[in-house]
């Protein structure tokens, strides 16, 4: 930025929503800095934690983010938590407003019976550990027995079943975590169940995502048709065409044989129960029912791997309100706070603000939809000293002792890639923030 | 396997679809978007956003609309990117019904 920028605004997440905020503020006409703060040193959120490593074209848009990176006025500051490394009110006295973008990092949960016996788990926590989050790459999972149940009909349930029903040689040449690798190559699971409430015609799977489960090496998908009606893959009327396909697609698996060594099947109007065990889990009960007969039974399955992909909810932030039956933060249309009283000067973008849903892309529109609600409310936001933003950031380069900055994970981003060229890999993740440290140092160290 | 702009987008062009679009590939003329098929991620979320479904991914394409890939790629190597939604066109509503959408 060739000029002093006139207003300064801090966003707290580095994930797709995070990045496409700084990406309107910086595209404005208004004259705007932008400090992306963010809890790792490594930036890009569920793109590089959420997005399954077989899907490597998906994390091709981490060249847009590169791009916004670049855009003159935008800073990013790693390895700081908001809320606990810094208050928000402290963000909030030394910036003109500050976003928060700080994703659905945690799992629901279902008050179930059992729910917490171990060997029962979170969708999230397995998709943080393959993909090598620090969070949870010392979870261990056991894949020693033949069959898993993964509960929700979405996408994060299909990259779960998918990941467990891939060979190695399908996920060696991917950016997988060395440590899941190396766990999954020893599994011994032949079967996952996927298993939804709802009916054929009532699944959250994105056609193409489904379609990717006809064309595995070692796995061929299949449908229990003792859970379904007559008829169960006609399309209702007026049924939107991306649903027609997934309906279309789980037919075809229904009419397939079982011939490869492993098998998805796909399960239908069974609703959790609870999960049975004495030390750990060895059977998911569910209940099924007829639609609109009014027949029920109780349904077992025998498994000792349950993953739970219902929904996941934000991780709350102190002093920031929150909403506790969406799991988001409290929000009116982006502005934090409730309708008429909003908060000045704090927003939120994403996931946190609308819940889990829609394609990275849902985020840019979502982003942009509360970057004009910060425009208009620019001009009457109280203006805090002009250098304050700068004091923020340069104290806590001062207390990490080094700049985790975007040049700081251009050099963990360098040192990954060239991790992962000797393995065959895009890029073999640092999974602790002391070995991204010692990266950015410059000192690749074992992690 | 890109996703392709079809016919059901000409005379309509709602642009919905470059709202949600990552990395913005899509590309515009004054009767249609076209997609680039080379900065396409396929993470098809432009897929539903379409008013008038007339993105497709190519596996689908029936034969007389696998056409549409190679339009899709050339138009988009002509035309600018779009990165905001547009007014959709006039007419837009009324084909969009005479499609029965």
């Amino acid at each position: 930025m060739t000029t002093v920028p006139r207003y300064h605004v801090a966003i707290v997440g580095a994930g797709p929503s995070g990045f496409y905020a700084a990406e309107a503020l910086l595209r404005s006409d208004k004259n705007i800095a932008v400090d992306l703060f963010e809890r790792l040193p490594v930036p890009y959120g569920l793109v590089r934690f959420g997005v399954a490593p077989d899907h490597a074209k998906l994390k091709q848009v981490t060249a847009v983010f590169e791009r916004i990176a670049q855009m003159p006025g935008f800073r990013f500051v790693g390895g700081v938590e908001i809320g606990v490394d810094i208050g928000i009110d402290d963000l909030r006295r030394s910036y003109h407003a500050v976003i928060l973008a700080t994703g659905a990092a945690l799992g629901r949960e279902m008050g179930l019976t059992g729910e917490n016996l171990p060997g029962t788990h979170q969708a999230s926590d397995f998709v943080g550990w393959y993909n090598g989050h620090p969070d949870y790459r010392d979870l261990t999972f056991d894949f020693g027995g033949e069959r898993a149940v993964v509960i929700g009909h979405g996408n994060v349930a299909l990259d779960v079943a998918r990941i467990l029903v891939k060979t190695p040689d399908e996920l060696r040449h991917t950016d997988i975590a060395g440590h899941a690798l190396e766990a999954l190559a020893e599994s011994r699971i032949r079967e996952v169940h996927l298993v939804g409430r709802g009916g054929p015609d009532g699944t959250r799977f994105s056609a193409k995502e489904l379609q990717e489960f006809g064309t595995l090496g070692n796995c061929d998908p299949g449908v229990e048709m003792g859970d379904l009606a007559i008829d169960p893959f006609v399309p209702p009327q007026g049924v939107d065409p991306e649903r027609k396909i997934a309906i279309g697609l789980l037919d075809a698996f229904s009419r397939r044989a079982w011939e490869k060594s492993r098998r998805c099947l796909f399960r239908f109007h069974l609703a959790p129960v609870g999960f049975e065990g004495h030390e750990r889990v060895n059977r998911a009960v569910f209940r099924w029912s007829a639609q609109g007969e009014g027949l029920e039974q109780d349904v077992g399955i025998d498994t000792n791997l349950v993953f739970l992909s219902v929904g996941r909810r934000s991780a709350p932030v102190a002093d920031v309100p929150y909403d506790a039956g969406r799991g988001v933060h409290a929000n009116a249309g982006g502005r934090i706070g409730v309708e008429g009283e909003e908060v000045p000067g704090l927003y939120v973008c994403g996931w946190s603000k609308r819940g889990p849903q829609g394609t990275i892309g849902t985020n840019r529109a979502c982003a942009l939809d509360t970057v004009e609600k910060l425009l208009a409310d620019l001009g009457s936001l109280p203006s805090p000293p002009s250098t304050a933003a700068d004091s923020v950031v340069s104290s806590i380069w001062q207390r990490q002792g080094l700049r985790l900055d975007f040049e700081a994970w251009r050099a963990i981003d360098l040192a990954e890639v060239a991790r992962g060229r000797v393995l065959g890999k895009p890029r073999e993740k640092f999974v602790s923030v002391e070995a991204m440290i010692a990266a950015a140092k410059g000192k690749d160290i074992a992690c | 396997m890109p996703y392709v702009v079809t016919d059901h987008c000409t005379g309509c062009r709602y642009t919905e679809c470059v709202t949600v679009c990552p990395v913005e590939c899509f590309h515009i003329d004054d009767d249609m978007t076209y997609i680039d098929p080379d900065n396409c991620i396929d993470c098809g979320g432009c897929v539903p956003a379409c008013p008038v479904g007339a993105i497709q991914p190519s596996y689908l394409l029936s034969p007389d609309q696998q056409k549409w890939i190679e339009i899709n790629r050339r138009r988009s190597a002509e035309t600018p990117v779009v990165t905001m939604r547009l007014t959709p066109l006039a007419g837009a509503d009324e084909r969009k019904r005479a499609l029965g959408l």
